[in-house]
């Protein structure tokens, strides 16, 4: 599974609560029996003027020059700075795909929908939850300076902004090594099959 | 131990604690899954991974798959015209035959979205642990099952192991008192629910739906509140198991038979909330005082009654909630300020696994009967599963929606996801009974009010978003 250490890059505002999965990828992409390509249609419907029907046909669409991830003031972001509830609705493991195919690395808001959090957790794409007050700063900041570098440390749960404000955030500790190690959570899961067949025999199932 | 066993529990906690294999200090559970259900879009990558690894299917006996979402709903004579959604058919074909799991594909006679076969097909019964990958999963709660969704990854945790890691959620208590006035159904109960909480406001949460109205309701209609349990954030939606379930699942392909109904019926008994348990949360609605419900923006809880006014966003004081809601009327082009009654509508869709079940259809057609679709409207009526088109037929309801000039399709997810063929337009404006109303979830730039199948009917035959109980008493006054 992939990896999470340390991080220190600079981040995208997309303040718009209740972002759900069918806008950071909408379904007819999901017609794909890999993970690939899925970055040139994250955010698809917000990002180009023409309606694409496929991944293939996202090549050289006309970026709408409004969406904060087509303006070069944010370019190379590996943070996604979001509203709340992000991630809300279908449960379809390809918006982490997308996220991560297209450089993002962590989002950060003030709240997670669950299944959204699962699927990130899993494909090293880490979900930071700030209260409001932090997330206001946040904003604020970006605001300032669109190249402020935020540095994320998993080990420490921490998040350093430029000015060297420190703040930790929640994580169980399971995610967290699961991250910070690299662990194959289908691996952890195989090594329970004695427990995992007693439990079968007892249960008569 | 013995002390934890006599302290009273919720339904949630029994199924729980049942379904642990066990639990590791500072880690999720292993949580035991009794059924897994599979579909062709979020299971590919699964099985590839199982691969990779060299790994067999644990329990393809616990194990059931079917096509829906990809899935044309035109007849079968009809070549699939796009040939990603072929290709993932084809690839879910092969892994069912290769991994030796059951499969309802297209063309089969028990082929239908996957949360209304699995009731139907006897599969999903009390007590039981179920996942999919697919968040209205919550849909087979309303048996009294542990029931969600789960992406990718951990369906192949579920293909190779039969368990997922799983941390305990809290639970809410969704209290339902009073009757439904006429005209307003389970979907109204629902879409109310999640105005109240917002879209976030389940989180975290098992929601359990009681009370004399939800008592009231039939296996049906349950499953409408569950399915929907997603949309205010909780992953899994529970009703307690009752008669009316015992009696729906009795008899049915995959229900027990026998000694073991019996013994699965007793089992069964001991699963409603004891007496004194307590829930993190709980929140009480009055039955009596819902109207018929419509969603006017672009997520579920952004819901008014039929006749309320939609929210003005000079009145929203929090900044982002204010921006959501400015974004949301722009992208719907609505006004705030007074009711949608009146609004045009281009299209209405009666279907999606929240409402495309015989009482559905039936409850519809008893409405549309002798009336006609308005010329300016498409309507398309999509049964949920091959088995509920069949009882249609047989019941004549496809000759009522067709000579009113609905569409009568082939079972699938239909327009309630854009990735079949039927879609919107950009700019339409479709009145749904789906589940879902984010933007261009039924088609780019497509814009959808959620509301019941009654209200989905009025829709349809006036043109207009109509407050349906206005057709009740014209009906009364006809007779
Ligand atoms: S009908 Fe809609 S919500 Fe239900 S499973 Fe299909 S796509 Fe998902």
């Amino acid at each position: 599974m992939a990896q999470f250490t340390t991080l220190t890059a600079r981040a995208m505002p997309l303040l718009v609560n209740d972002i759900d999965t069918d806008q950071i990828i909408p379904a007819r992409f999901l017609k794909v029996t890999d993970k690939n390509g899925l970055g040139k249609v994250l955010f698809c419907d917000w990002r180009y003027q023409e309606t694409i029907p496929s991944v293939d046909a996202a090549e050289g669409a006309t970026p709408r020059a409004d969406f904060v991830l087509n303006t070069p003031t944010y370019a190379g972001a590996k943070i996604l700075l979001a509203g709340d509830n992000f991630g809300c609705g279908s449960s379809r493991e390809h918006a982490p795909w997308a996220l991560t195919a297209y450089g993002f690395q962590a989002v950060i808001s003030t709240s997670f929908a669950d299944i959204f959090r699962n699927n990130s957790l899993k494909n090293g794409l880490l979900p930071i939850v700030v209260d409001a007050e932090t997330h206001a700063t946040l904003i604020d900041l970006l605001e300032e300076v669109p190249d402020a570098e935020l540095t994320i440390d998993l080990e420490s749960q921490s998040l350093t902004l430029p000015g060297g404000q420190s703040i930790t955030f929640p994580i169980d500790a399971f995610a967290r090594n699961c991250l910070l190690r690299g662990v194959d959570q289908l691996g952890y899961l195989l090594t329970f099959e004695e427990q995992i067949k007693a439990y079968e025999e007892v249960q008569h199932v | 131990m013995a002390a934890a066993l006599n302290k009273p529990r919720t339904l949630f906690e029994k199924v729980w604690d049942q379904h642990v294999v066990l639990q590791e200090p500072e880690s999720p559970a292993v949580l035991y899954i009794d059924l897994h259900l599979v579909h062709e879009v979020t299971s590919p990558q699964a099985f590839t991974g199982l691969r990779q690894r060299g790994l067999k299917v644990r329990r393809p006996d616990r194990t059931v798959a079917t096509m829906d979402h990809s899935t044309p709903t035109t007849p079968l004579s009809v070549p699939i015209a796009d040939a990603l959604a072929a290709a993932q058919l084809d690839f879910m074909k092969k892994n069912a035959e290769e991994f030796g799991i059951r499969l309802y594909e297209r063309g089969s006679a028990q082929q239908g979205i996957v949360h209304v076969i699995g009731p139907e097909l006897g599969l999903t019964q009390p007590g039981m642990t179920i996942v999919c990958g697919d968040s209205h999963t919550s849909t087979h709660g309303a048996f009294g099952a542990l029931a969600f969704g789960i992406g990718t990854s951990e369906v192949e945790h579920v293909l190779a192991s039969q368990c997922l890691l799983q941390y305990k959620p809290k639970t809410m208590a969704i209290t339902v008192y009073g009757r439904l006035g006429p005209g307003v159904s389970a979907k109204d109960i629902i879409l109310a629910v999640i105005a109240k909480i917002g879209v976030g406001g389940g989180t975290g949460y098992v929601f359990e739906y009681r009370g004399e109205a939800i008592r009231a309701l039939s296996m049906e209609e349950r499953m409408t509140i569950c399915n929907m349990s997603i949309e205010g954030g909780a992953r899994a939606g529970m009703v307690a198991p009752d008669d009316k379930t015992f009696e729906y699942v009795a008899g049915r392909e995959y229900a027990p038979k026998g000694a073991a109904w019996d013994k699965a019926l007793a089992y069964w008994k001991t699963l409603p909330t004891d007496e004194g348990a307590t829930y993190d949360a709980e929140i009480v609605i009055d039955a009596s005082s819902l109207e018929p419900m419509i969603t006017y923006g672009t997520n579920p809880g952004m819901g008014i009654s039929i006749t309320s006014p939609v929210p003005d966003p000079a009145q929203v004081s929090d900044p982002l909630e204010k921006l959501a809601l400015e974004k949301a009327l722009a992208y719907m082009d609505i006004e705030p300020g007074k009711p949608l009654l009146g609004h045009k509508v281009d299209v209405v869709f009666l279907g999606s696994c929240t409402n495309s079940r015989i009482s559905d259809l039936r409850l519809a057609a008893s409405l549309i009967k002798g009336k006609r679709v308005a010329d300016s409207v498409r309507m398309l009526v999509v049964p949920g599963s091959q088995q509920v088109k069949r009882q249609a037929e047989a019941e004549g309801l496809d000759v009522i929606f067709r000579e009113a000039g609905a569409e009568w399709r082939e079972a699938g997810c239909s327009m309630c996801i854009a990735m079949n063929g039927d879609q919107l337009e950009p700019g339409q404006y479709a009145v749904s009974t789906s589940n879902r109303n984010f933007e261009g979830r039924q088609g780019k730039g497509g814009r959808t009010f959620l509301a019941s199948p009654l209200t989905a009917v009025a829709a349809a035959v006036s043109g207009t978003v109509t407050d349906v109980r206005t057709l009740l008493t014209e009906n009364i006054a006809i007779n």
